[in-house]
């Protein structure tokens, strides 16, 4: 019986699913497109609810991997349906036969620049959360070179909400799930790194779901001070002394705002990944109206795709924290294993 | 600001502008506010540069101030188009151009309603059959004049007897540009460099030596939005508009602006006046204004044009202290001489804008 | 100066660059649970006053933070102490005891 499982994607969800597969004794072969393991995971800083260092949990995530066969710096080439088993070919020029394929390719981040009001890339002082956490990540390396972006002491912070996220304008309707939870966690953050300044968060709605999220959003607010307006900044422009100014509506008076601040902080959302996509029309995977893959249902079967054979865990269906990317991976895993008792 | 930014945005937001054979259409209220610029143009496009330019005096107005008043209904406005469409079908010309942005934001607006409601094209088409007996043609393309200033602006440059440039000091002019709001935030795509970093005036700017600023407001709207300014108890809201950008363009020293709307320059030229007669203040050097012309005026100038043939003493703030600071050369005796010689008179003098 | 029938129009635009953070900073020293509120409203619709007059804690928390002192106190101006909001408040703030308190530190009588 041929026990070869192939998961694409060296993330958090393939990385999970890669060990949980590996542990119940099947083959699998880990394909990763860069050249290291982790994902976003390997960029972040630090995890909301609580502040866990993400390298703890990236460190955990690469213990449990032993056995697996991975290759980095390489992308799937093509995929195709033998009898009942697909034949992959990698850019490294290797082929595998394997009876299940595990789709784990993730998301990318909204590229903020497409928000062209906002001004990332042409503003001197515009950056995004994924910066800020490059910038968090950054302080302990003595090495490492200061973001110029960044102020030495901001005295005024903003952080902009569903970029990319709820606007169809720029073609993606859907929330993010993560960038509420991830702007308060880090608007805490850079109070703490700049305690003098006043932070500011521009959002419509605070999805403060999860357990411990909404004490997050409280101890922002007594804790860290941190001004919360309802409302989604509009227009973003720099004055003379290369601050930005920003409008919006305080949605809750019904006034226009404007505030000048040092740095502004931008929510990328989630899109589904261009390379995983790329993966996907291979084999004709169907994506929805958002752009993520479609799973066979939308709650009994989300790691099921509509081919047999073809799998899902993580961001590639849609966005997801991390403890339900986690669970997807160990869901994917099962679904997997049943799935292969048919070729017994 | 990261320059290099700004290029990738300009560089997603190029049109291609065909290089020649152009039917032309007047504004009609930028005849009487700044009366020499579309004569320029044409002289610039005609003679100087040799293009083919044609123009009838069969065409009308677009109808888009009647329409934006709403004093007359949609279909009264296409079919007005729809029959200078049919007269550059009929003269032989395929291409395009109005000198109003008013004109090309509704040309715009009308082509793509066509286009998504093709019900409604057809009932134009009938309208206009029945009352101009013409032949329904839409243009297979569709220009402002300040594409086509941007299009030829290496041309002018390479033929331009002065740059903007200070000349006592070497000095880059520290230019506003002001794009009318129906250029290009209605139709993105449609505008050279889109809508938040529009590249055409800026383009003009930078290749006839100037620096463009970017000041907080420069994406505001000037203040016309026609029935603001056309009711006198709205009126108000569009002078504090103005007031506004120049509050926010003031810190920046600007040596001038240039516009590529009728109505921006017209109040952004007057409101000068009016904002100095209520609140005694004044945004130029030592109590003048800040000069604003039109695309077509700066290309005259750095061509080396009589500024009085451009007709630039029909502005309400002084060109003097701008044409002295580039060095062009003027004659104080004839600013107010018209053909012939004859005199115009003498405009009177406001109490506190010098 | 000229009369031309009509003047600038005065913005509505709350400028933050303005806003008072130092007297807000005394308000938040005396009561940290200001910083709580997430306005729900529950305060505005229960209160007594509230139909009849434009009393609000919500409001006055936001107008306060938004540098809007004036239009703040007319908020509360119409506060009759009973107590309603505090009942409702899922946030758990003393609302009666914070309309003392913001009368103390803003000099309403």
């Amino acid at each position: 019986m041929n026990k070869n499982v192939i998961v694409i994607g060296g993330g958090p969800a393939g990385l999970e699913a890669s060990a949980q597969l590996q542990n119940m004794g099947y083959n699998v072969i880990l394909v990763e497109r860069t050249h290291e393991l982790g994902g976003h995971l390997a960029k972040w800083d630090r995890l909301f609810p609580d502040g866990v260092p993400a390298k703890s949990v990236l460190d955990s995530l690469l213990a449990n991997i032993g056995g697996v066969k991975y290759f980095l710096g390489t992308e799937v080439q093509s995929v195709n349906l033998l009898e009942k088993s697909y034949n992959v070919i990698l850019s490294n020029g290797i082929t595998i036969l394997a009876n299940a394929v595990l789709i784990a390719s993730g998301f990318d981040l909204f590229p903020a620049e497409k928000k062209e009001e906002y001004g990332y890339g042409i503003y001197d002082h515009v950056i995004t959360n994924a910066d800020l956490e490059s910038f968090f990540a950054s302080r302990k390396d003595k090495q490492a070179v200061p973001d110029p972006r960044i102020p030495l002491q901001p005295q005024k912070i903003g952080f902009v909400h569903c970029v990319g996220s709820r606007d169809e304008k720029i073609g993606n309707r859907h929330c993010s799930k993560v960038c509420c939870a991830t702007a308060v966690k880090q608007a805490c953050e850079i109070k703490e790194e700049f305690p003098q300044a006043d932070v500011y968060c521009f959002y419509m709605d605070l999805r403060m779901f999860g357990r411990n999220y909404e004490d997050l959003y409280l101890k922002a607010q007594k804790d860290y001070g941190i001004r919360f307006i309802r409302g989604r900044v509009s227009e973003v422009a720099e004055d003379i002394d290369k601050k930005l100014v920003v409008k919006a509506e305080d949605t809750l008076s019904g006034k226009p705002v404007k505030v000048t601040l040092d740095l502004l902080v931008l929510m990328a959302g989630m899109k589904n990944s261009g390379a995983g996509q790329q993966v996907g029309s291979m084999i004709s995977l169907e994506t929805a109206e958002d752009g993520f893959f479609s799973c066979r249902d939308s709650v009994y079967s989300l790691q099921k795709s509509n081919k047999n054979g073809i799998f899902f865990a993580g961001a590639c269906t849609g966005p997801k924290t991390l403890p339900d990317t986690l669970h997807e991976a160990r869901a994917a895993a099962l679904t997997v294993h049943n799935y292969m008792k048919n070729f017994e | 600001m990261i320059y290099e930014g700004k290029r990738k945005i300009w560089s997603d937001y190029q049109k291609e502008i065909p290089d020649d054979h152009y039917f032309y259409v007047r504004s009609c209220i930028r005849q009487s506010f700044f009366p020499a610029s579309e004569r320029t143009f044409l002289d610039i496009v005609k003679n100087k540069l040799q293009k083919d330019f044609f123009e009838t005096e069969h065409h009308t107005t677009c109808g888009g101030i009647a329409y934006h008043s709403d004093a007359i209904p949609q279909e009264t406005v296409m079919t007005i188009i729809a029959r200078q469409f049919a007269l550059m079908h009929k003269y032989g010309y395929e291409n395009y151009v109005c000198s109003c942005i008013t004109s090309f934001g509704l040309y715009t607006e009308t082509l793509e309603t066509w286009r998504e409601f093709p019900e409604l094209e057809a009932k134009i088409k009938q309208i206009l059959w029945d009352t101009c007996k013409l032949e329904f043609s839409k243009p297979a393309y569709l220009a402002h004049a300040s594409d086509i200033i941007y299009k030829y602006r290496n041309l002018i440059a390479a033929r331009a007897k002065y740059k903007l440039i200070d000349k006592t000091t070497g000095r880059p002019l520290r230019v506003v540009e002001h794009i009318g709001c129906h250029y290009s935030k209605m139709f993105p795509s449609k505008g050279v460099g889109g809508a938040e970093y529009p590249y055409v005036l800026t383009g003009m700017i930078e290749a006839w030596g100037g620096e463009v600023i970017d000041y907080p407001e420069r994406r505001h709207c000037c203040g016309f939005g026609f029935r603001q300014y056309l009711v006198r108890s709205n009126r108000g809201y569009s002078l504090s508009n103005t007031h506004k950008k120049f509050e926010s363009m003031e810190p920046y020293k600007p040596d001038m602006i240039i516009t590529n709307c009728p109505g921006c320059p017209y109040f952004l030229d007057r409101w000068q006046y009016v904002i100095s007669e209520m609140e005694g203040k004044t945004y130029g050097e030592n109590g003048h204004g800040i000069p604003v012309f039109t695309y077509e005026e700066v290309a005259g100038l750095v061509m080396g044009y009589d500024p009085w043939d451009l007709g630039l003493q029909t502005h309400q703030v002084g060109v003097e202290p701008l044409l002295d600071k580039i060095g062009i050369p003027y004659d104080p005796e004839t600013k107010y001489k018209g053909p012939g010689n004859k005199d115009l008179g003498q405009p009177e003098r406001p109490s506190c804008l010098k | 100066m000229a009369d031309f029938g009509y003047s600038l129009t005065p913005s509505s635009r709350i400028d933050l660059n303005k806003a008072d953070r130092e007297t807000f900073g005394k308000l938040v020293k005396l009561e940290p649970d200001v910083l709580k509120c997430m306005a729900c409203g529950s305060c505005t619709a229960s209160c007594t006053a509230g139909v009849y007059t434009r009393t609000s804690i919500r409001s006055a928390i936001l107008y306060l933070q938004n540098g809007r002192e004036k239009e703040a106190l007319e908020f509360i101006k119409g506060c009759m102490l009973c107590g309603k909001c505090t009942i409702v408040c899922p946030r758990a703030i003393n609302t009666r005891q914070l309309v003392l308190s913001i009368c103390k530190i803003y000099n309403l009588k």
